[in-house]
Formats: structure tokens, C-alpha cells, sequence
């Protein structure tokens, strides 16, 4: 069965019904933007830190293979316990297996895109083992049973009320409360015990390093700390193009990072992994999952570059209007569009036209991704992969064909066409119709620029050569 | 110089004013211009599509017409945009090269080539917002942009400060997408006028009595927008203001 694109323009409309809910999502990630460029100020080096950490990354995945053996190496020598995964299914039978080895039945975890993809959860909890999100946001998710709407903010398209009503529904709490410190507080009165009783810890990481054999955990939360250290088995899911060489180039990265996420100039927690604690297990899960097959696109891999910032979807117009939800995803918003599309060319063909191609995603990306230069080049590679609507492509087909001819196209314009194409004019119509939805169409004029030239500089030419 | 005028179709067919005062306007600058009788599009529309190979009869059209030039000037920020770095639906031959590396949007053409410093006949008691569009903004770099942090620069700001009684309106966003984005304007139409409210929502809120650009697509869709919605503001191509009009 083929699979259907994904209808972003639909979903994004019916977000944007919702006024309040819209209104609060732009103007709360625009905040970030600002606060973003307010500590890009502060900083007069920082577009030279961009292009030192575009460098590294580029320079790192350019040398992936070696770097990830040196990580192996020194992990395994800080007693770590190194796995590789070859994709989704792969990973979530190492962790079923970790687990299963220990008895493990609960696991806490910290926020992990990867995991995301991988699907854990819907694979673990089948099999007896509950699995906990810690932090907040994506707590709230997988509560309501949805997928992270960004991927630093999970639940940014929530307001407090929809929070009240999920905690109502599972901590029997007051569904009217509208204090976010209250329901924080909720939340916490229901994670700790849990966490207390976990018999396994998850957490993502933010960056591996190859020559210390450790890794980074930033969270602004703590909760990655504790679902690492309190039960005694940590397991790190990572995706291998997270890797920088050296311990030094955190100085570059860490200062970028929240910076460019949320304008705060560090994460609250920025934790080094070296190795187990006494007595319990640590465990690392390099995954894979597509990602050496778009290190071999010539025209996207530098998408491997990105830090999961989030800074792209904070500046998207686009999906500041659409909510992350519309994009159908794990990864939503500019980085989303040209990541999505190398998991399933069909399901995602849609998203790379979820874009003005307006270009603010590029410019505020640390690592210095051309996300929106990615985007059209998507374009092209889709249509000539036939994943455009049928209706759009024969309208280009024929536009092109009319701008290749002067005189069919001068009469087109001059509404005096017998037959412009073998396209039914209402098929034509239908497709240009939701402009008028909520825009007027330009007023009529009097004469074309065209008609105009001709008479008042091409006729008058010739009546002055005549006299 | 001969320079080669280029109309973009939607000027073409609905805002033919902003048409004739970029020629009146190079006219009253000394320039010699003619305007190709036989012209169409520069291929943006299909290119922007994905429909790369649909581009190449307008692409090859617009070389033929106009590589006899020296300088080929458009009223347009995106049609530049794509001339300048995407035109790539033919073979690159000597003629394409000429004609891309010569291809400049009117205020780069005006501010940089030109280096125009007076229109003594220009007046616009106004309060306007300038609208940069993503293209002038982010591919042709006429003014500086926000993401970047740089020293504050704007070439159509440069211009119009020599206009006399012009001032200018701050809106809070100046510099986020309207939202037309060519065929985005129709396939995802929610999001598209959603964004073009919001525009001209925070020009008339910042003031503005004219917003003013110097591309007319992005204007036509935010026209269309403000005028549905009600939103009290008018619209000018800069072309328009800085050859002397007055209302």
C-alpha cells in the first residue's frame, strides 16, 4: 500500500483556527528568537563561533568511521559498554535485551529525539516495561499521547489549561488549576517516587567525545541526572553523527547551544558521562538509522551538522504558524523538512514545501546548516522523483511551457486565448482558488505594462521617426 | 550602458504603475532602456516548484532577449535572486554567464551601480514601512538582517531617506517572511494569509501609512490580506515613490 504524504497545509490550517492557541505559539517562540538574539549581541565572536563549529562537525563527519572507533576505544576503557545499532529495530532490541538481562521492569528516562525515532516506547511497553519520561514537556506528551511538537520544548504548542486537563485525567489533580509553578510542583510530586523505584535510567546525549571516551548531557530540568545516576543501569541512546573530537571543542558547542535554543546562556545541567558509578552499569547505543545513507548525499548531509537547537523552528514564520504537530514528524520545522524526507521520500514530500524558502532558519542555525538552500534542493530531487501533487506538476509543466512562448503567452495574459493546454480551465481555477480564501485578488488595471510601453514609448518612437 | 528592462509578470498584469516608474525613473537618471516586446518570465515560478526542466524555455527565452545588454534591471528582489543564483535549467554557456553575473534588482542597481545620491523630484509626506522581502533580505543582502547581528545597513532605507517629507514606521518584526512565497501563497493558503495579516497588522499598528517594498509579489499578497481583513494600509513599489509620486 503507498503511503500518503503527510497534508501539512491541513493541519497547520486547523491549527491556526485555534486563535489562542496560535497566537501564544508565535509569540512565545518569537520570544526565544529574541532572547537568542540578545545573547548573540553580548557576544562579538559569535559568528566566528558559528563557523568554528560548523567546521568541526563537517571536519568530524567527513572522518566519522575513525572517530567513532576512537570513541569505542576509550569508552570501553572508562568501563562503558558499547553497542552499535543499525537502525530503529536494532536499537530497541539492545535495550530490550539490557534490560531483560537486569530484570529491569521500569525505566526512566530523559527527553531523546532518538529514541523518538526508534519508536522505545511502543516497542518496550508491549514487552512489561513501563517507561517514564522525566522531563516535564515530554512527560506532558506522553501523557496525551503525542508525539514532541519541538525539539527543545516538547509541549510548547500546550497552554496551562490543556496541562491541567492531562494531569486531572492521570494525577486526579484540579482540572481548573492554572498555575504552571502548581502544576509543575504536580508533576514532581508524581515523578519522584518513580523515579525513586526505577529499575533503569535512560538518558540522550548531547555530544560524544571521541578522545575522552565520554559524553554530554545538557537539560535545564535535572531530570537526566537523576534517571542516569538513581537507579544504578544508564543507558545513552546516541545518534553517531553527535560526535566532536575533542574535549575542547565543548567550548564551542556549549556556548552556542542554549544560547541559540532558548537565549539563556547555558543549561542549567551540562553533564559529563565518563563511566558507571560503583557498582552499576553504564551503557552507550550508537544508532544509526539512515544516517551513514545521508552522509552519502551529496547535497544533504551537512544536515548531519545539526546540535538539536531548535533555533530553526523558533525563527520559522512557518511553523511558528503551524504548531510542530502539522509537519506529521519526529523532527518538525526547517531542520524537520530536509531530515523527514531521507526516512520516507513519499510519507514526507510535502514538507519541504512547508517553506517560503525565506532563509531566517539558515541564518541563525550555530552550525551553519544552509537549511533553506537544502529545502529547494529537495524540491527539484522530489519532482523529479514524481512526489509532487499531479495537479501542481502538469500546472508547471504547462506554465513553462506557455513562458517559452511569446505570442501564446502575451494572448494569455490578455485573456484572449483560444486554448492555453489540454488542462480543463477548471482544474486550473480549483488549484488558484484558496487565494481568495482569506485575500482579496489585485485590482483590475487599465493596461498592461506591456500595452503601455508599446504605446507610449514603442508608437511614439515611430510616429517621431515618421515626423 | 544599454540596460535591458524586465517586467515581471505579475507587474506586467496588475500593477503596470510600478512598471512604468522604474522605467520613467532610469529614464530621468540619464539611462538608456529598452523594454524586450517578446518577454515572459525568468523561470522562478517552476524552478521554485521543483520543476526544474519546466524552467528551461523561459530561462532560455529571457537569454536570448536579453544578452545583448550590458545590464539587465528588474523592479523584483526574487526574480534577481533567481537569475542571479539559481538560473541552472539550461546549459551555462557564455551568454547565460553574462546574463546572470549582469542582472541586478532596481535598488542595488540604483544604491551600488548608479550611485544615485538625489531625486530632486521625489517627495512623499508619508509615514511608510519598508517591507524587504526574504530575497532582497537573505539572497541579495540590501539590507542587514536581524539573525545575523551585523551592523545595521539598508539600501532601500539609503534611497528613500533622500526622498523629501518621508518618514519611516518601526514595525516589531521587520524582518519575518509575509508569507507569499509563490505557490506556498495557494498550497498552503492558511498559513500564507496568516502570516500576511500579521504583517501588515504590525505596520499599521507601528504607524505605517504605506507600506513600501520593492518587490510587488510580496505586496500583492499582503494587499490582498489587509484589504480582507480590513487592516487600513495602502501599498507603493519604491520604484513609485523615489520617480515622484505623490499619492
Amino acid at each position: 500500500m503507498k503511503v500518503k504524504p503527510v497534508n501539512h497545509a491541513k493541519a497547520a490550517e486547523e491549527f491556526i483556527e485555534d486563535v489562542a492557541h496560535e497566537s501564544f505559539h508565535d509569540e512565545r517562540l518569537w520570544d526565544l528568537r529574541q532572547k537568542r538574539d540578545e545573547q548573540m549581541h553580548i557576544l562579538p565572536e559569535w559568528q566566528e563561533l558559528r563557523t568554528r563549529a560548523s567546521q568541526i562537525k563537517e571536519h568530524t563527519l567527513a572522518n566519522l568511521p575513525e572517530y567513532l572507533e576512537q570513541f569505542e576505544a576509550n569508552a570501553k576503557k572508562n568501563g562503558i559498554h558499547v553497542h552499535w545499532a543499525a537502525d530503529g529495530a536494532e536499537h530497541n532490541r539492545i535495550v530490550g535485551e539490557i534490560l531483560e538481562k537486569h530484570g529491569a521492569k521500569s525505566l526512566i528516562k530523559s527527553k531523546s529525539m532518538v529514541t523518538e525515532e526508534c519508536q522505545m516506547r511502543e516497542y518496550l511497553e508491549p514487552r512489561g516495561v513501563t517507561v517514564t519520561e522525566t522531563d516535564l514537556g515530554e512527560r506532558i506528551q506522553q501523557l496525551d499521547n503525542q508525539m514532541p511538537s519541538h525539539i527543545v520544548v516538547p509541549a510548547v504548542h500546550k497552554l496551562i489549561p490543556d496541562v491541567a486537563k492531562i494531569f486531572a485525567e492521570h494525577y486526579h489533580t484540579d482540572p481548573n488549576d492554572n498555575s504552571a509553578q502548581s502544576l509543575a510542583w504536580q508533576q514532581r510530586l508524581a515523578a519522584r517516587p518513580v523515579i525513586l523505584s526505577a529499575d533503569a535510567g535512560m538518558t540522550g546525549g548531547n555530544f560524544v567525545v571521541a578522545e575522552t571516551g565520554s559524553f554530554v548531557v545538557c537539560t535545564n530540568e535535572g531530570n537526566a541526572d537523576l534517571s542516569a545516576t538513581v537507579p544504578g543501569l544508564h543507558i545513552a541512546t546516541i545518534g553517531i553523527e553527535r560526535l566532536v573530537p575533542r574535549m575542547a571543542d565543548m567550548g564551542v558547542f556549549i556556548r552556542l547551544l542554549s544560547r541559540s535554543a532558548l537565549g539563556s546562556p547555558i543549561t542549567q545541567y551540562t553533564t559529563h558521562f565518563r563511566g558507571p558509578q560503583k557498582g552499576s552499569e553504564m551503557h552507550v547505543v550508537l544508532v544509526d538509522n539512515g544516517r551513514s545513507h545521508r552522509l552519502g548525499m551529496q547535497d544533504f548531509w551537512t544536515s548531519l551538522k545539526c546540535i538539536r537547537c531548535g533555533a530553526c523552528m523558533n525563527t520559522c514564520p512557518v511553523y511558528r504558524r503551524s504548531g510542530g504537530l502539522s509537519y506529521g514528524a519526529v523532527y518538525s520545522g526547517p531542520i524537520g523538512a530536509i531530515i523527514d524526507p531521507t526516512f520516507n521520500e513519499r510519507k514526507y514530500s510535502t514538507l519541504p514545501f512547508a517553506s517560503t524558502m525565506n532563509g531566517s532558519c539558515t541564518n541563525v542555525c550555530p552550525v551553519k546548516i544552509n537549511i533553506h538552500e537544502q529545502l529547494y534542493k529537495w524540491r527539484r530531487v522530489l519532482a523529479e522523483h514524481h512526489e509532487l501533487p499531479f495537479v501542481k506538476r502538469e500546472i508547471m509543466h504547462m506554465a513553462g511551457k506557455l513562458m517559452g512562448q511569446p505570442k501564446l503567452y502575451r494572448a494569455a495574459i490578455n485573456g484572449t486565448e483560444v486554448a492555453l493546454s489540454t488542462m480543463p480551465r477548471f482544474v486550473l481555477y480549483n488549484w488558484l482558488n484558496p487565494w481568495g480564501k482569506h485575500r482579496e485578488l489585485p485590482h483590475p488595471v487599465k493596461t498592461t505594462f506591456n500595452s503601455w510601453y508599446k504605446k507610449n514609448r514603442l508608437n511614439k518612437q515611430k510616429e517621431g521617426e515618421k515626423a | 550602458m544599454k540596460i535591458g528592462l524586465f517586467i515581471p509578470c505579475y507587474i506586467d498584469a496588475f500593477y503596470p504603475n510600478a512598471g512604468v516608474a522604474t522605467l520613467e525613473l532610469l529614464e530621468k537618471l540619464g539611462q538608456a532602456v529598452e523594454y524586450p516586446m517578446e518577454q515572459t518570465c525568468c523561470g522562478q515560478p517552476m524552478a521554485n516548484s521543483g520543476c526544474n526542466r519546466d524552467a528551461a524555455s523561459a530561462e532560455a527565452l529571457f537569454v536570448k532577449l536579453f544578452a545583448k545588454y550590458d545590464a539587465i534591471v528588474m523592479p523584483s528582489g526574487s526574480c534577481t535572486h533567481h537569475v542571479r543564483d539559481n538560473f541552472d535549467a539550461i546549459p551555462q554557456t557564455d551568454e547565460v554567464r553574462h546574463v546572470r553575473e549582469n542582472t541586478f534588482e532596481l535598488v542595488e542597481f540604483l544604491h551600488d551601480v548608479l550611485k544615485v545620491d538625489n531625486f530632486p523630484w521625489a517627495e512623499f509626506p508619508h509615514k511608510v514601512g519598508l517591507h524587504n522581502s526574504c530575497g532582497t533580505l537573505r539572497a541579495l543582502r540590501t539590507a542587514s538582517m536581524s539573525e545575523l547581528g551585523e551592523p545595521f545597513f539598508s539600501k532601500p532605507m539609503d534611497l528613500l531617506s533622500k526622498v523629501k517629507g518621508i518618514s519611516f514606521a518601526h514595525p516589531k518584526r521587520p524582518d519575518e517572511c509575509c508569507g507569499f512565497g509563490g505557490t506556498f501563497s495557494v498550497t498552503e493558503e492558511a498559513v500564507s494569509a496568516k502570516m500576511g495579516v500579521d504583517k501588515v497588522t504590525d505596520h499599521h499598528k507601528a504607524g505605517a501609512e504605506y507600506i513600501v517594498s520593492a518587490d510587488t509579489s510580496c505586496m500583492m499578497h499582503q494587499q490582498g490580506c489587509a484589504e480582507r481583513a480590513g487592516v487600513p494600509i495602502r501599498f507603493i513599489h519604491i520604484a513609485e515613490i523615489l520617480n515622484g509620486a505623490r499619492e
